[in-house]
């Protein structure tokens, strides 16, 4: 066989069973999830009814849904900010080599190694309604009262606090790693050429190290933005959506109704809401990547 | 340059981040080896040993709870989850590194766009995936789920670890005699040993942090992983055990993030190098 027509059979064959496979376990559950939305499929029961939208009115039509997607908002947002303000400091602090600077990075990469429902069970302790050692510290520090300590996770306003935060805690070694990869692929010349100049030390960072990391701060952020919308597992260990709905967000809510609820056609709907956002961030990464290529 | 100042400015960032970030691993370690006593004392400074060190937490995780049986399914599905994932994304990955063009291009961005594509979508569906295949609650469930997120992960690793070997290595290969999947087999595959370790380790530590599909495909107790094993059932009724609970934390978390840690300049590597080819 000729060397081009082994090369043409070859690609394909050697893409084929990921493809296949990927095709299978996820393009193919897409599209179921998008049949069980306009269906009326349960668990338990094999017959299934074309349903038309009523589940997509249906959930709209709901309080804890409303709330759900409200909250999914702003745990993402809030969240994804701070991570990014934090990060961006971090990684700007870590550039330079210091002395420990390996033992340093393993204690700042532990909340994003751990596995996030063994971080989340500890801040569950640390937040405990009797024994937080958080409250232990802040009422030592006289800036909360010992006798009527906060409740982080048992009321509402607080416990969407505590939820965004300990998710804050948990992405923002991952968005620091990005950062601080993108800061050593900057030639180091220029900040140093700034500096000769008479740039001062806020000057040389905002007017130009950030300007020049902008399209990697936005991958950071977009891919901690996906990330963060579609996680309940912070929620879920933490408050299971409570106190009453109050830190539910739209993937904990499709858990609850699809899976535990056996609603499946309305747990896929719920879950297909998180779709645009998806698809706006996707289409985002790649066009960073596109102009990344160009240049 | 930026001055003394500046430096003390730097080294008093990292040091706040740092203390912030691990400090809830540092009162795991103390909650684990202190006696239930001194942890609901309220009187005690909880951040001191009040009473004596023990170690009877740790031993009970071990000796009376399925921690080690977690332990094991975690190991037993990781392996099989990794090797799945290097029969399917090396060959995938070398595909579009190196011989397809336009199209493979297509399928790298396709591969990509899956990869966002989250568990919390595809649970619902893949829920009754798993029942129609009769796997719920068994470890097979996750075996055969799992390298959906760990497959697009690899291939585009493996892809920039493929694109920085020279093409000499192969050609010459071929000159004396190979075909192209040998070249790919004999010489591509062992001298990317380093990237393939690489890889192994980040898809193990995918599966390890994986909390929704062991949550969803399993019930029953002595199948789960250690992500879901330990703050769900370890927590008898609504009663927590904070010290073995922290012990459990401490043990799954602290081996992996220090491989991690080794192994992260490589991983940072091998996107760079994929991504600007």
């Amino acid at each position: 066989m000729s060397a081009a027509r082994q090369r043409r059979w070859l690609g394909p064959a050697m893409v084929a069973p990921a493809v296949v496979y990927m095709a299978a376990l996820v393009a193919l559950p897409v599209l179921m999830a998008l049949f069980y939305s306009v269906s009326d499929a349960r668990v338990g029961s094999d017959l299934i009814h074309f349903a038309g939208l009523r589940n997509f009115s249906g959930a709209l039509a709901t309080p804890a849904f409303r709330t759900a997607l409200r909250n999914s908002l702003l745990f993402t947002l809030l969240s994804q900010i701070l991570v990014i303000a934090g990060a961006t400091c971090l990684a700007l602090a870590l550039k330079e080599a210091f002395r420990g600077r390996g033992l340093v990075r393993l204690l700042i990469l532990l909340p994003w190694v751990a596995p996030i429902s063994l971080g989340a069970i500890g801040w569950k302790w640390l937040l405990d309604s009797l024994y937080s050692v958080v409250n232990w510290m802040l009422s030592y520090a006289h800036l909360v009262d010992p006798v009527n300590p906060p409740m982080w996770l048992g009321e509402p306003k607080l416990a969407m606090l505590s939820v965004v935060l300990v998710h804050t805690w948990r992405t923002l070694p991952f968005a620091t790693v990005i950062l601080l990869a993108g800061l050593t692929s900057i030639p180091r010349d220029i900040p140093e050429a700034a500096a000769v100049d008479g740039a001062g030390f806020w000057r040389t960072h905002f007017s130009i190290t950030l300007p020049m990391i902008r399209p990697i701060v936005l991958v950071a952020f977009l891919f901690g933005v996906v990330f963060t919308f579609t996680d309940m597992t912070t929620v879920y260990i933490l408050t299971r959506g409570g106190p009453a709905d109050a830190t539910q967000v739209l993937p904990s809510l499709a858990f609850f109704t699809g899976i535990l609820g056996g609603d499946l056609a309305g747990g896929a709907a719920i879950s297909l809401f998180l779709f645009p956002l998806l698809l706006v961030g996707a289409v985002l990464l790649l066009r960073i990547a596109r102009r990344a290529e160009v240049t | 340059m930026a001055g003394r100042g500046a430096r003390t400015a730097h080294r008093l960032v990292v040091a706040v981040f740092a203390i912030v970030l691990s400090f809830p691993f540092y009162w795991m370690a103390l909650t684990s080896f202190k006696r239930t006593s001194d942890l609901y004392e309220l009187k005690n400074n909880p951040l001191l040993f009040n009473e004596s060190p023990t170690l009877s937490h740790w031993k009970l995780l071990f000796t009376g709870t399925l921690f080690p049986r977690w332990l094991g399914n975690t190991l037993a599905v990781g392996l099989a989850v990794v090797a799945i994932t290097l029969v399917l994304a090396m060959p995938a990955a070398y595909a579009l590194a190196r011989l397809t063009g336009k199209w493979g291009e297509r399928a790298g961005i396709g591969m990509f766009l899956m990869y966002l594509v989250p568990p919390t979508l595809l649970f619902i569906p893949l829920s009754r995936v798993v029942a129609l295949l009769g796997l719920q609650d068994t470890l097979w469930a996750l075996i055969v789920v799992y390298p959906t997120f760990t497959v697009p992960f690899a291939t585009w690793l493996l892809m920039g670890f493929f694109k920085s070997i020279p093409k000499d290595l192969e050609d010459a290969a071929m000159v004396d005699g190979l075909t192209r999947f040998q070249a790919f087999v004999r010489v591509v595959v062992p001298i990317s040993f380093s990237g393939l370790v690489t890889v192994s380790i980040f898809a193990f530590t995918l599966v390890l942090q994986e909390f929704v599909y062991a949550l969803t495909f399993i019930s029953s107790a002595s199948s789960q992983t250690v992500g879901v094993g330990v703050p769900i059932y370890l927590v008898r009724g609504d009663v927590y055990y904070w010290g073995e609970l922290m012990a459990a934390c401490l043990f799954a978390s602290l081996p992996v993030a220090i491989v991690y840690n080794l192994f992260l300049d490589r991983l940072i590597q091998g996107f760079t190098v994929g991504a600007v080819r």
